[in-house]
């Protein structure tokens, strides 16, 4: 019986189930109707030792081939400094659940508190919770924060900027809700703020969504979107990049009320999409509409500094059908792996990397457009992802490309390729990657 | 360094740092070609520390932490079993964390092959056709769950089915769940043991009812034994039955819930499948459904063509996405690691092991905590607080005071169905010494609680810091460092 993962001895067994004061394990289970119970083989393989283990995980992982990434789309190859996955396999952090018991959780709660603050001051923001699951879900509980803030309201706008990634999961999500979205179109390549001072006329706008850098890399210029949204009383929020908020402007100097995103960006791996981490922050007037767990400095008996969670009458284990949304787990070893990253990275080295990432993907562009075979399509400015047009056959430059171990630009159909460029680029990728798509 | 108690910041000197980039070699300035209104005005105030601060800062928040590594962690309906160590080292293999999730699939065929093969495992283990893995956690399985019972309906062209039965023994985050998606909540009362009663059930049944939600065993550990003639009621009046997979570890090895009739459930990975709780997250909430339901899974979803290639489908019929991508594939590689390590053989004895420690504990102990339902319980039950009400100790006492002896408290004040709930779970990889540990502390709590009420009262007093003022912390909330400074 006994197994490494379950310690029993047939004489533990025996023991424990005199003490029960029954016969036999089955009679642990006498309540169940005996039609249900399944005495058929399981369809899985049999156990495995962990030397078998490691032999089956390399055949799958010889099935895989890693690649020089020249995309991006919502997912960058950054660098993660070692000292995160060490930090990370401290088993105390990942054994742990959620810190119910301050007392014993101190380390947990202290490196929420840690990440709320750094994301805050990323975004300019007075308040950031725990996490969410994904930069595309924060987004769509930020449509719902702006609905029940609102009162009456049940409209939100959302501009076709978005990566269409995020656009798809805040549709699922508005649609089962019963939130009424609509999406902005785009023109030349941004948000078109006509369009949404035209929507904002009807009175029945809770909220409007607009991201930066955008789906096309594009960083946007919200100059009057704040004051044309508040005119209206509805709420403005800004999906950013958590990364390139140490060099662009931030959600707070655009105005917004909320900001939100993924934390992909922050030295995650990429990790075939997950996990990462979803960021909702937002104002300290938003604080109690704001989704998910959030930690307050306090003091203990003994008047020790001391951290908890707090404001937990919005959450589900609370009010139940009332809660400001169902979230229970989050992703919190991800906020820890965040805040490390930040810790390490710190306020000099989060501007290093965006203008190593910005100074390689505009080296790409220019080499690019020097070539004649691509051409500029909207001319407008970007940080580490850009959008450009040509006549060669993508497709089969991008198979040529990985047969060569690179994942080149991602095809966004009409000739136009969407390329990104992180610090772990370097120059002589770039100019290999260039020689081998001018190869014919 | 128990009683180490600084903020990351308050060790940052300027000019110090704690990462090294390659040198820049471009000649070509990136930021001077965007316009400077575009551009952050003062850089970000982050923190400036050596990598050794970092380290020796972080390693010694971890000293205030407890974990499923540190000691029994008996935390009602979150199953804290022991998370393999094997797991972590196969998750972080670079031939997976490398691939970026939008890279040709030809290109990820092992990632793919194990995240089908996860699916095919978990349908066996549930007894269902299919399964999504793309669920971030536990609350987002019932929420994409919810979301295919709708599509469901609406695609048979029934749209009048609004509402969603949810027992008021129940975990939290179903009717959260059900008010997300849109669904209005309908609860159905439980008898005094806990399980649904069917009379109560009958007259809510309707052309309204999109479905019903169950946890079996539910939230006291008791298997709802009409489930058949519940399934019945449920399908004869046009519903559909979701299993909350949060109380699946008992019945891993013994009972299927598509064996029972259920047409949609989730599994909570972090739980059943060994993974980490990670402090809160990420966990998994892979969806399965019956074979009437496939159609309607999220968007994308990973199939094996006849060829033996594996592909990213997404289906017109399907309910949209609720995920950026595949959901967190990581936690997938360590369940999936869990699975084939126990095997077919292995897995059948998680369940009943379980169980059978929840029943010894139980049994063990029912003299000193009152035991509100009597009889056999699957891999959880409830006491409601101490036997002996006279002395005046809570609940919440005697869980602190369970710190200062080197344990992790039960789950507290739920379920609500009793005022002193006190809600343990102990486990199948826990051993019958641990479980005897517990027990003796447990009864020596009880002893304490008649002869000397203030040892408990007072608990903890061994812990890194001791009670927090909570109502304090609500009040006027400090969210930040900027804010502690300001408030300081």
């Amino acid at each position: 019986m006994s197994y490494k993962f379950i310690p029993h001895t047939e004489e533990d067994i025996k023991l424990m189930l005199e003490k029960i004061g029954v016969n036999s394990i089955d009679d642990l289970y006498g309540d169940i109707p005996r039609e249900v119970i399944f005495t058929k083989e399981y369809d899985i393989p049999s156990s495995m030792s962990e030397i078998e283990l490691r032999k089956h995980f390399q055949e799958l992982a010889d099935k895989n081939k890693s690649l020089t990434v020249f995309a991006g789309r919502g997912v960058y190859d950054h660098y993660c400094p070692s000292v995160v996955n060490h930090l990370l396999q401290r088993s105390e952090f990942y054994t742990a659940y959620t810190p119910y018991q301050p007392e014993i959780s101190q380390g947990t709660l202290q490196y929420i508190f840690e990440y709320q603050s750094l994301i805050s001051e990323l975004n300019g923001m007075e308040a950031t919770n725990a996490s969410m699951y994904d930069g595309a879900t924060a987004t769509a509980e930020v449509a719902f924060m702006m609905v029940a803030s609102a009162r009456k309201k049940n409209r939100v706008l959302i501009s076709d900027t978005i990566s269409e990634n995020v656009l798809r999961v805040v549709k699922t999500y508005c649609h089962f809700h019963g939130v009424d979205l609509t999406v902005i179109p785009e023109k030349d390549g941004v948000t078109d703020l006509d369009a949404i001072v035209k929507e904002l006329e009807s009175g029945d706008v809770a909220g409007v969504i607009v991201p930066t850098p955008n789906k096309y890399g594009i960083i946007e210029d919200f100059t009057g979107f704040a004051d044309a949204i508040h005119a209206k009383k509805a709420l403005f929020a800004i999906n950013a990049d958590p990364s390139a908020l140490a060099v662009i402007k931030t959600p707070a100097e655009w105005g917004a009320d909320v900001a939100c995103g993924d934390g992909q960006t922050l030295g995650m791996p990429m990790n075939f999409g997950g996990p990462y981490l979803g960021y909702i922050s937002c104002t300290k007037a938003l604080l109690r509409k704001m989704p998910g767990r959030v930690v307050g400095a306090t003091k203990d008996a003994d008047g020790k500094r001391c951290f908890v969670l707090t404001l937990q009458a919005r959450e589900q284990h609370i009010r139940r059908e009332k809660a400001t949304s169902n979230i229970c787990s989050n992703q919190s070893l991800m906020a820890l792996y965040a805040t490390i990253y930040l810790a390490l990275m710190g306020k000099e080295g989060m501007r290093e990397v965006n203008v190593l990432s910005a100074d390689g993907a505009h080296y790409l562009y220019n080499r690019l457009i020097e070539s004649g075979k691509f051409q500029p399509v909207y001319n407008k400015p970007f940080l580490k992802e850009f959008v450009v047009k040509t006549d060669l056959d993508i497709d089969k430059i991008n198979q040529r490309l990985l047969d060569k171990g690179i994942m080149g630009g991602i095809s966004l159909g009409n000739g136009m390729v969407e390329f990104a460029v992180t610090e772990k680029r370097t120059k002589e990728e770039i100019d290999n990657l260039i020689t081998l798509m001018l190869e014919d | 360094m128990k009683y180490y108690d600084k903020l990351i910041f308050e060790l940052s000197r300027p000019g110090r740092k704690g990462y090294e980039l390659p040198a820049d070699k471009f000649n070509t300035d990136g930021l001077a070609a965007i316009p400077q209104n575009l551009l952050r005005e003062e850089k970000a105030e982050l923190p400036e520390v050596s990598e050794l601060d970092v380290v020796r800062h972080y390693t010694n928040l971890s000293n205030k932490n407890f974990g499923v590594d540190t000691g029994f962690y008996p935390l009602g309906s979150c199953t804290m079993k022991y998370n393999p160590k094997i797991n972590e080292e196969l998750c972080v293999m670079p031939e997976f964390t490398s691939l970026h999730p939008l890279q040709n699939p030809d290109t990820a065929q092992g990632a793919l092959e194990l995240y089908y093969n996860l699916q095919h495992a978990l349908a066996s283990l549930a007894g269902l056709a299919e399964f999504t893995l793309n669920p971030y956690a536990g609350a987002h399985g019932e929420l994409t769950g919810l979301m295919i019972m709708r599509s469901y309906h609406d695609a048979r062209g029934d749209k009048k089915r609004k509402k969603v039965i949810v027992p008021n023994s129940a975990h939290g985050t179903n009717p959260a769940s059900a008010m997300v998606a849109g669904l209005e909540v309908v609860e159905v009362k439980s008898k005094p043991n806990g399980s649904i009663d069917v009379e109560d059930l009958k007259p809510l049944l309707n052309d309204e009812i999109a479905g019903i939600m169950m946890t079996n065993p539910n939230t006291l550990g008791m298997f709802e034994t009409e489930i058949i003639e519940i399934a019945k009621l449920v399908h004869d009046a046009g519903g559909l039955l979701y299993y909350d997979g949060a109380n699946f570890n008992p019945l891993l090895g013994k009972v299927r819930p598509g064996d029972m009739g259920f047409d949609i459930m989730h599994i909570n990975l972090h739980k059943t499948f060994s993974t980490p709780h990670g402090g809160g997250g990420p966990g998994s909430g892979p969806v399965g459904v019956a074979a009437h339901l496939t159609q309607f899974l999220p968007n994308p979803h990973v199939k094996k063509a006849e060829n033996g290639k594996f592909y990213v489908d997404f289906g017109k019929e399907s309910l949209g996405s609720i995920s950026t991508f595949f959901g967190n594939f990581g936690v997938m590689m360590r369940a999936y690691a869990y699975i084939l390590s126990l095997g077919k053989e292995n897995i059948r004895n998680v369940g009943p092991m379980a169980t059978l420690n929840a029943n010894y504990i139980k049994e063990s102990l029912k003299d000193d905590y009152l035991l509100p339902i009597p009889g056999v319980c699957k891999h959880e039950f409830v006491f409601d607080g101490l036997k002996d009400k006279s002395t005046g100790v809570t609940t919440l006492n005697v869980a602190k005071r369970l710190l200062d002896y080197g344990f992790h408290a039960p789950t507290i004040y739920f379920p609500l169905l009793f005022h002193e709930s006190m809600m343990i779970e102990p486990t199948e990889t826990e051993s019958l010494e641990t479980l005897d540990e517990f027990i003796e502390v447990m009864h020596k709590v009880a002893k304490e609680a008649r002869e000397t009420p203030e040892d408990v009262v007072n608990a903890p007093l061994t812990t890194p810091v001791r009670k927090l003022d909570e109502t304090n912390a609500a009040k006027n909330p400090i969210l930040n460092y900027k804010a502690l400074k300001e408030n300081a």
